[in-house]
């Protein structure tokens, strides 16, 4: 991995400078890269057969733009990640700030059901919103545009805003009190100390929160399998039904651009947190 | 730090309601609706009166279906177990590279887990098919070895696609592929904050290196194994897009059979009380690793 020149022979611990454990990196790395890699290629690929490289062509995206369904899909994932990524950010920065400022009875059971969202297996909670909005309050189907898809966005929002709460009390885990006591030594209400300290300082966090609420919510498929419609499809359910026909080039292209923009806004969302988004993507299944 | 809510009951209420308000209306009430109804029975296409049978449950467990959680719970173990087989190498080379190395191995081992689930799956689909690159590559080795025996009179046969799309191999396949960062990340954490003067202290007193790992290396390791266990079981057992797109019709799991019963065979109280099973499952395996961890932190102390 490193461009050193290997003169001396490797540390006792230094095994990434033994082969078989280099060996074993560069298999695992063409394991997880080999598949997703030559799905981006094959995307410019002239073939419709889609696996001998033929010529390069822009084809596939020209015919994944004229295709006005995957369109509609993308723009109805992109408002319902932006809308529910606005309001878990809200209810996240409430919760947070809740636990970490009050000690109240029912501490343990709420933090306990704030973790349920995310250990609850995908399919149970998409079953849970199927029943849910069909049964207790069924969502009107005859909606105009942003509207009808109110029951993809509360879901999202159900299942997002737990990771955001994570996010923004591990910022505020590091605020420092005494700027607060200051703030109201100096006459400050809890009004103004909410927006001129408090809200600041949480800022990064945040925006981490809002970056991790938006890959989530794009990222969806199951729970939102359950709760689409007919007319409410996203870019994955879409993707989904695409895929179950046949493996095309155009789904390669309508991948490759989904794949270019999870990647951008992940690598943005780093960028901003310093790693934690990171790491905490990582631990959604627990 | 830590306020008591009476002190400033209006900012408590105003923090408190509408993330309460949320998680309850919009998260435990459609739970316990699933839950209610897993205790109820179909009267009509369209209603279902809850009765508090447990005839649902009685049903899940009936060989046909108890085979199917068995299985399910049979690919997730399998998943795990190679994941901790593939993962643990690579969490030990991303553990001991320098500080600059680490940073990229970290991220190259988890860019491809941040693009959608959907896609990676979709991209195995294209891997594995009878016409895609595996056997691709396959049937080209076979042909140049046939125009080479060909030549000494022995034509081979011909190439026959191997079927490695459409069944159980191809599930656990993609359920490695979709969960190692999973594994990686819990099996890192744990091994970089590991005392590496005992593992140099091991070493020096003459131990070799798999002696070294398998007495020192794991033991010490031991909580993010357990952990990585429990990120890679949890979300395979319930795994629904793997087995769906994947799988053939011999290897669905637990979330395919339930969601068949939601959306095609609509016996939404069968579909709600596997639903709960899985849910208990799940449950239970935190229950498991959280007993195990408290276990052995009272050993440490």
């Amino acid at each position: 991995m490193s461009g050193r020149v290997t003169s001396s022979p490797p540390g006792p611990l230094e095994y990434l400078r033994r082969w078989p454990i280099r060996a074993w990196l560069a298999a695992v790395v063409i394991y997880l890269y080999a598949p997703l890699v030559t799905l981006m290629v094959f995307s410019f690929n002239t073939s419709k057969r889609n696996i001998v490289w033929r010529g390069f062509t822009l084809d596939w995206y020209r015919a994944a733009f004229q295709d006005s369904d995957l369109i509609v899909a993308f723009g109805n994932s992109l408002t319902i990640a932006a809308v529910s990524t606005l309001i878990s950010v809200a209810l996240g920065a409430l919760t947070a700030m809740l636990l970490w400022r009050f000690r109240f009875p029912g501490k343990p059971a709420l933090e306990g059901a704030l973790g349920l969202p995310i250990v609850v297996p995908e399919i149970c909670m998409g079953v849970a919103m199927l029943v849910f909005f069909t049964q207790i309050m069924p969502w009107p189907t005859d909606l105009i545009w942003p509207l009808n898809l109110g029951a993809i966005i509360i879901s999202h929002i159900s299942f997002s805003f737990s990771f955001v709460a994570i996010v923004i009390r591990g910022r505020l885990a590091s605020f420092n009190r005494e700027l607060e006591e200051a703030a109201k030594d100096l006459g400050a209400g809890e009004w103004r100390i909410f927006w001129d300290v408090i809200v600041p300082h949480m800022r990064p966090g945040l925006l981490a929160g809002a970056l991790l609420a938006f890959t989530l919510s794009l990222d969806d498929f199951v729970i939102t399998f359950f709760t689409s419609g007919p007319d409410t499809t996203t870019f994955p359910v879409k993707v989904y039904s695409m895929v179950r026909f046949s493996v095309t080039p155009e789904v390669n292209a309508a991948s490759t651009i989904l794949i270019v923009l999870t990647v951008a806004l992940t690598a943005l969302a780093l960028r901003v947190s310093g790693g934690a988004v990171a790491t905490l993507e990582a631990g959604e299944g627990l | 730090m830590d306020e008591s809510w009476r002190k400033a009951k209006g900012v408590f209420a105003a923090l408190a309601t509408p993330p309460v308000f949320w998680l309850a209306a919009f998260f435990l009430i459609p739970l316990a609706v699933i839950w209610g109804y897993s205790f109820g029975e179909n009267k009509s296409l369209t209603e279902i009166a809850v009765n508090g049978t447990f005839s649902n449950y009685v049903h899940a467990i009936k060989p046909l279906y108890l085979g199917i959680i068995l299985k399910s719970f049979w690919f997730a173990l399998l998943t795990t177990v190679l994941c901790l087989m593939v993962g643990f190498p690579v969490a030990i080379a991303i553990t001991f590279a320098s500080e600059k190395a680490k940073a990229w191995l970290l991220l190259l081992i988890m860019l491809p887990f941040w693009t959608n689930l959907l896609i990676r799956t979709y991209a195995l689909m294209a891997v594995l098919r009878t016409e895609g690159y595996i056997n691709f590559t396959l049937a080209f080795l076979w042909n140049g070895l046939g125009d080479l025996t060909a030549l000494f009179g022995h034509p081979l046969a011909p190439f026959v696609p191997l079927q490695l799309l459409h069944n159980n191999f191809a599930v656990v396949f993609g359920l490695v592929y979709v969960q190692l960062p999973f594994m990686v990340l819990p099996l890192y954490a744990a091994l970089d904050r590991l005392d590496r003067s005992l593992l140099e202290a091991s070493l020096d007193l003459g131990a070799g290196h798999l002696t070294t790992f398998r007495r020192v290396v794991i033991p010490l390791a031991m909580p993010g194994i357990v952990s990585g266990v429990l990120v890679t079981l949890i979300p395979s057992i319930g795994a629904y897009l793997t087995p769906d797109l994947l799988g053939g019709p011999s290897s669905q799991m637990i979330a395919n059979v339930i969601e068949r019963q939601f959306k095609t065979a609509n016996d939404w109280p069968f579909g709600a009380a596997l639903s709960f099973l899985l849910m208990y499952m799940t449950f239970l395996a935190i229950a498991v690793q959280a007993i195990v961890s408290r276990g052995r932190r009272e050993r440490d102390r």
